[in-house]
């Protein structure tokens, strides 16, 4: 069953408790900068439900991201709606509709297939949206207004305030995690561990597989939209990369980078590759060569993650042996 | 629009598609013998297309750029299976989509510091760079007509070294059975080392032939690889044989798309896997 380590929980305690305090004392270009690690956060999250617990591996989960968006977007400049409970549920709606249709049709495959045609679909929706005026084009849309809560004429939440969607993604990013881990401790999350485990001792025992792969996918597919709302709310713009394979790439390096399987460590991943692009790219306008040499790195030494390295250095701590590694016989 | 208007289009599909053919068997090749995810493939298509623009500045003749250009691209592929796929074989396909994904980073990122972001174009030579009249109004440019025959002439090749030669033997029983094939003694090593330099080289060709019909631009190598993945997956994975029906029914989707839907043009393909894949999950020539 899952279970957050005692170290892992140490950290996660102790980030919750800087990031709700940050604002306190941080400059507005950090609590931007934090904002968006945070959205980022949700969107990893979101893909390590599939990589790392249902074994599902989608190279285009950047659709779900971007369509989000996208239904801000239209809200607000074609609906000239502003209103936070009609956007936020279509945005996700959106997202866990189109996760139902591609995840119909991909869960039908297996392997590099459902790999090659995650990537495929989402491109597709890429190439929908760049060839479009009514969506903007290539050039995609800026937009002035930022959804808003309000009941008559006393506004509630408003978003377009930098605090006030910094706690608003503060508090989406932690219902998210402790959404996760209730799911995954449920026997649906059970069951969808044991799909990636073992696939054929679950069909065995009676389980449905494709209907356990199709929910994992559409519950990852509407908190990718969670995130897309977000991205699409903190910067006032869209635009077809949001949907781009480069996004999707981005956001699964976040997931190995901090350790598919952990549920934490696509945070970490996030909040490490977001700081790390920050300030390379601040530096050198060839900083992608360093990303490259980076990720090509990751995979060759540090295959579990910095997760990994958290969870090991927490053995050493207790002194309690690790594990043996099996020899061959 | 006449008859002849659909005719030039529908040679201009078929050129797209022995185009798409060429990068499309390298990465069923490279995935159904070495069982490689390689998403750097499409970055191979766009350094054979800046090689071949570089060296034919260079030389002044399209043709020697190309001929120089094709053993630069081996080197490279050998180079690259040699110190970076070679740690990929036992990993899952997660790494080797990551790892992969690192490389097209890389290669992006080197191809901006040796030879800019501008969009360049190569100059079709003069010998190729007339048009037979089809009509009194509309003619066809033998430039594309001769890649669709250097094309054609490779795919034959190709096809004839994996059916009728001894490393075609090797490469399609490397395809169905790897763990065999090591058993019987036969070197797993260099077969690997031959496929993907074969593929990178046929990927680089590709590019280089297609560089004076559609310009030479960063982003070259990301689309064609989305559409060659596409074009495999219709086919079916390690299939030469689907690589080439997908190719053709890919590049003529695509070409008449873009001619009876000017708006959406970009997603008949999508449109087309789709439906394929409805029908054949593991697409035409897969095996399930």
């Amino acid at each position: 069953m899952y279970a957050l380590s005692r170290p892992a929980l140490v950290l996660l305690l102790l980030m919750a408790i800087c990031l709700g305090l940050y604002p306190l004392i941080g400059d507005s270009y950090y609590i931007r900068l934090l904002t968006k690690i945070m959205v980022l956060g949700i969107f990893a999250m979101s893909l390590d439900l599939l990589i790392g617990f249902t074994g599902l591996i989608s190279l285009g989960h950047a659709a779900f991201f971007g369509v989000a968006s996208y239904a801000v977007a239209w809200y607000i400049v074609k609906a000239g709606v502003t209103s936070l409970l009609l956007i936020l549920p279509t945005a996700v709606g959106v997202s866990a509709a189109c996760a139902l249709v591609i995840g119909w049709l991909s869960i039908r495959t297996a392997g590099i297939y459902f790999i090659m045609i995650t990537l495929a679909f989402a491109q597709m929706l890429h190439a929908f949206f760049k060839d479009q005026k009514y969506w903007g084009g290539t050039d995609g849309f800026n937009f002035y207004d930022k959804p808003k809560l309000a009941f008559g004429d006393t506004v509630v939440l408003d978003l377009s305030n930098r605090l006030t969607l910094y706690y608003f993604t503060f508090v989406l990013l932690l219902s998210a995690f402790i959404f996760l881990v209730v799911l995954l401790r449920s026997p649906f999350g059970r069951a969808i561990q044991g799909v990636k485990v073992n696939e054929g001792r679950m069909r065995a025992m009676g389980y449905n597989i494709r209907h356990l792969k199709l929910m994992s996918f559409i519950i990852a597919g509407s908190l990718a939209g969670v995130a897309g709302f977000l991205e699409a709310t903190r910067t006032a713009y869209v635009n077809p990369e949001l949907m781009s394979w480069h996004m999707s790439g981005n956001v699964m390096i976040m997931v190995i980078l901090g350790g598919m399987g952990t549920l934490y460590g696509p945070l970490l991943g996030a909040l490490a590759l977001t700081l790390l692009g920050d300030n390379i790219s601040s530096m050198w306008d060839h900083w992608l060569l360093i990303m490259g040499l980076f990720v090509i790195a990751v995979v060759m030494f540090l295959p579990e993650g910095i997760a990994g390295l958290i969870e090991k250095a927490a053995d050493r701590f207790k002194r309690k042996p690790p594990p043996k590694e099996e020899t061959e016989p | 629009m006449d008859t002849s208007y659909y005719l030039i289009q529908a040679l201009n599909g078929i050129q797209y598609g022995f185009l798409l053919f060429l990068v499309a068997s390298g990465l069923t090749l490279i995935f159904g013998i070495m069982g490689i995810i390689n998403l750097a493939h499409g970055s191979f298509f766009m350094i054979g297309a800046y090689l071949c623009w570089w060296l034919t500045s260079l030389t002044g003749n399209l043709f020697l750029g190309i001929l120089a250009g094709v053993p630069l691209a081996v080197v490279l592929g050998l180079l690259i299976e040699r110190f970076g796929i070679v740690h990929l074989y036992k990993r899952d396909h997660l790494y080797q989509v990551l790892f992969t994904y690192g490389l097209i980073l890389i290669f992006g990122e080197m191809r901006s510091i040796l030879w800019g972001n501008e969009v360049q174009s190569v100059q079709i030579p003069e010998i190729l760079s007339t048009a037979i009249p089809l009509t009194e109004v509309q003619s066809y440019p033998v430039y594309r007509l001769f890649i669709s025959l250097v094309c054609m002439a490779l795919a034959a090749m190709l096809y004839l070294v994996v059916q009728r030669t001894r490393l075609g033997m090797t490469i399609r029983a490397g395809a169905s059975n790897r763990e065999m094939v090591q058993a019987l003694g036969l070197d797993i090593a260099k077969l690997f080392a031959i496929v993907f330099a074969l593929g990178a080289a046929l990927a680089a060709f590709a590019g280089m032939v297609a560089a004076p019909v559609q310009s030479v631009f960063p982003g070259m190598g990301d689309e064609i690889l989305i559409v060659s993945l596409v074009v495999v997956v219709v086919g079916g994975v390690g299939s030469i044989k689907g690589a080439f029906l997908g190719a053709m029914l890919i590049g003529l989707a695509d070409t008449f798309g873009a001619v009876f839907l000017p708006h959406g043009a970009g997603t008949v393909i999508y449109t087309v896997m789709a439906i394929v894949l409805l029908w054949r999950p593991q697409g035409l020539f897969g095996r399930a």
